[in-house]
């Protein structure tokens, strides 16, 4: 492969005249504009796990569920009691970094999403959540702590995140196998596109190849006009197809920051990421390139 | 020199340009066209090739330059033997090849600079010297004016100079030419004729199938001559006595 002379306008092969060639930057586009969606999917869904999981890990949430009293004073001064011999048992326990009680606000913000901002979450009885950090090497027995201080505040629990982490991390990993697999089925429907195109090239022009051959053109000759032609087609087709899928994201961006929902993960792409999405079309050009390439050489072997 | 594998060929040292031992065509299944066909070229040497139509001219022309295998026998150019020859060397040897074909072969959404220069490009030569080769043969064929003209703007005449000069602008050492004065008066064909054997003092060995006995008649030239199938080789009709199976 000669990439200086891989633009080179001048054909002996009348390729740009092939109508199935004339859709090839169409095909490329559509195949590129669905792998950068969903490799763009891929890097949102990565960074959210990411984020949950720096989140979570190291820390313990301890949830003390509100005692119910007909004289509401006496039940709010019992359950301050329980979340202050809580916080005693957890700061007395060794490998506890801190221990922080969630405040009426943070309460209602973790709701907001099911429940909404209205007044219905300060009128319900919510449990008490303490939010424990555990030092980096603290070794903290889960289950014995659990047993401690539900001996010391019946009806304490502590969640460790463990179970729902691991199934986050199993759906995670599940969704982005689904979208790699997504992205090699598009990269292979554009490689079996530039096959048959190709392929079809090459029967239509095999009296000008013959004719070429007659000359004495090597078979790389020939190839590097196929090769050539192939690269600037899926380049076309390729920034087409990054330009209008950069612009469904920014748009789908836009949308979900209008939301304002917890629920959707933000579509926070970084530069580097844009970096790798963009490198995407032109990883498509080169494959196209490539198999436009061994298509010709392999074809040609089999003349004399 | 090497009878297999890569040639260390040069060609003025090849003893003989063309030698064809006991080589039999067929295309498929079908007939065998050509049966233990045996002769040799000498470098220098000028033959017409003749015969009855069907007699299998083309197919003969076809092994000379390449574009076909032949069901037996042994073909060396330039004394390389090419069943055994690399891809790459063939490539070599069908550039000391020139041809003209009958139907021209010329390509239409090539201009006519372009069609003559394209021996040249596909040997690699630096795009200066192109112009400069091309330009002056197409000036010497009387086509300076026609340079950038679609070939099928052209009359037959000039697509037949077209043709020539393409197969003649690496200067070959071999030069095959299947029916050239096929679609031109008879002046313009003897003009031909003695373009070719210009070429050939030049020391371009030539190959001309042609039909044409009157035009024959007025070269001393050796002819092959294709007959069910066969080949016999006649020698120049003012010389007697020339041996019947080889040049």
């Amino acid at each position: 492969m000669i990439f200086p002379s891989l633009f080179e306008r001048r054909s002996d092969l009348p390729l740009e005249g092939d109508a199935a060639r004339r859709f090839l930057p169409w095909l490329v586009a559509l195949n590129v504009y669905l792998a950068v969606l969903a490799l763009a999917g891929l890097m949102v869904i990565g960074d959210s796990v990411k984020r949950w999981d720096r989140g979570l890990s190291g820390t313990l949430t301890v949830q003390i569920p509100p005692l119910s009293d007909d004289n509401q004073a006496k039940a709010a001064a019992a359950n301050d009691a329980r979340l202050r011999r809580s916080l005693e048992v957890l700061r007395e326990t060794p490998g506890i970094a801190s221990a922080r009680p969630l405040d009426r606000k943070e309460l209602a913000n973790l709701m907001e999403p099911w429940l909404g901002s209205g007044d219905l979450v300060s009128e319900l009885p919510l449990p008490a959540l303490i939010d424990v950090q555990l030092k980096q090497d603290g070794g903290v027995n889960v289950a014995g702590l659990a047993a401690v201080l539900n001996a010391a505040v019946p009806g304490a629990t502590i969640d460790d995140h463990k179970k729902w982490l691991d199934r986050l991390v199993l759906l995670a990993r599940s969704v982005t196998a689904i979208a790699a697999a997504i992205v090699v089925l598009i990269v292979s429907a554009a490689i079996a596109t530039v096959i048959f195109i190709t392929r079809t090239g090459l029967s239509l022009h095999h009296e000008v190849i013959e004719l070429l051959h007659v000359m004495g053109a090597q078979d790389d000759y020939v190839a590097r006009q196929f090769e050539s032609q192939a690269l600037a087609l899926c380049l076309k087709g390729g920034a087409i197809g990054f330009v209008l899928a950069a612009a469904t994201l920014l748009a789908f961006g836009m949308l979900v920051g209008r939301l304002g929902s917890q629920l959707l993960p933000p579509m926070d792409i970084g530069p580097l990421q844009w970096l790798v999405l963009v490198a995407l079309p032109v990883a498509v050009a080169l494959v196209g390139m490539l198999t436009a390439r061994i298509v010709v050489m392999r074809s040609l072997a089999r003349l004399l | 020199m090497a009878a297999s594998g890569r040639c260390l060929f040069t060609d003025e040292d090849a003893l003989s340009v063309v030698r064809f031992q006991n080589v039999g065509m067929r295309y498929g299944v079908g007939p065998e066209i050509l049966h233990d066909v045996s002769f040799a070229l000498a470098p220098g040497s000028f033959h017409f090739l003749v015969g009855p139509s069907g007699a299998g001219k083309s197919s003969l022309l076809r092994l000379m330059y390449l574009a076909g295998r032949p069901s037996r026998g042994l073909i060396t150019l330039f004394d390389c033997d090419t069943a055994t020859a690399p891809r790459d060397q063939l490539a070599e040897l069908r550039r000391m090849i020139g041809v003209v074909f009958q139907d021209f072969r010329l390509l239409n959404h090539l201009t006519v600079f372009d069609n003559v220069a394209l021996p040249l490009r596909v040997a690699g030569m630096a795009e200066r010297q192109v112009l400069d080769y091309a330009e002056e043969l197409l000036a010497w064929v009387g086509l300076a004016d026609h340079m950038q003209a679609r070939p099928a703007t052209l009359s037959g005449g000039q697509k037949q100079r077209v043709a020539i000069a393409r197969a003649v602008i690496r200067r070959p050492k071999l030069l095959l030419a299947d029916e050239p004065t096929g679609n031109v008066d008879d002046k313009i064909a003897l003009r031909l004729l003695y373009l070719f054997e210009e070429m050939n003092k030049l020391g371009t060995t030539i190959v001309i199938a042609t039909h044409n006995e009157a035009l024959i008649s007025r070269f001393d030239h050796p002819q092959i001559l294709l007959e069910g199938g066969e080949v016999f080789v006649r020698a120049a009709p003012g010389r007697a006595g020339a041996d019947p199976r080889g040049a």
